[in-house]
């Protein structure tokens, strides 16, 4: 490099630590869990899309649907998606106050993670309390 | 590395179609708006879960002949169909490395959710307009 201007040197990206070299805290489940959730609820976004398309096809589609959806693994897989809907919930709601620079101070992150995962689990308990004192599961 | 030929340029042009196209912005807002709108809609799809297991074939269709379950249910399909390709947009960003796997992924998220969402709002509108479907 024979001219006088500063090149730009290019340096390797960096990488943020892996999972592996991080001590396992509840920020950092919380932050997996958001994302796990999400996922998951896209899943469930689908199913319930296909439900939609079911209902819309005749008794006997809608027949078909409930019915997988009502055996062991169907409703397992719906308690998943229920948790994921509170949990994913709770957590975006967590999100938008770290929008407004509120709640980074440590000690309210990781009470507002543990508020997120009791949320989660207890609402989605609720939920299926309620739905078998209803018939609906 | 930039070389030495490419200095002719100017800045602006190296930095063109190599980083933020300001995309990033719209989809940071259309993340937390749409968040926004599920809260309400997502605790209303929860109630509406309950009411429809029992109710069969029947008690659904007579369920979103009721219009504004009908116009909840559109809206909460349209809304999160937005966000869920939102995010799954960012998780694929943050976790494909490969160029042409990325493109491929991000279409297939783009065109999932889409053809999801058209699928679902097409068929709640057959149920709640029963008068409309051609059989």
């Amino acid at each position: 490099m024979s001219d006088s201007k500063p090149s730009a040197v290019v340096r390797p990206a960096p990488l943020s630590p892996h999972l592996q070299v991080w001590r396992w805290h509840v920020t950092m489940a919380a932050s997996i869990a958001t994302r796990a959730t999400g996922i998951a609820l896209y899943g469930g976004f689908l199913i319930i899309a296909i439900g939609a398309l079911c209902l819309a096809a005749g008794s006997d589609a809608y027949a078909d649907f409930t019915g997988i959806m009502g055996t062991f693994l169907g409703r397992l897989v719906l308690f998943g998606v229920t948790v994921s809907i509170f949990y994913h919930m709770a957590a975006g709601v967590r999100h938008l106050v770290w929008d407004f620079g509120k709640g980074f101070e440590p000690k309210t992150a990781n009470l507002s993670a543990i508020v997120c995962f009791a949320f989660g689990l207890v609402a989605a308990i609720v939920v299926w309390i309620i739905a078998l004192m209803t018939g609906a599961a | 590395m930039v070389s030495t030929a490419k200095q002719h340029r100017t800045p602006l042009a190296r930095a063109r179609g190599l980083g933020a196209a300001h995309h990033g912005v719209s989809h940071f807002i259309i993340e937390r708006a749409t968040s926004v709108a599920l809260v309400p809609l997502c605790l209303w799809a929860v109630w509406a879960g309950l009411k429809l297991a029992p109710v069969g074939y029947e008690g659904a269709q007579s369920f979103f002949a009721s219009p504004v379950n009908a116009v909840l249910a559109i809206l909460l399909v349209l809304i999160a169909a937005r966000h869920m390709s939102v995010g799954m947009r960012v998780v694929i960003e943050d976790y494909i490395d490969d160029t042409a796997m990325r493109i491929a992924l991000l279409l297939l998220n783009t065109g999932v959710a889409g053809l999801f969402a058209a699928l679902a709002v097409f068929s709640i509108l057959k149920v709640a307009l029963p008068g409309l479907a051609a059989h």
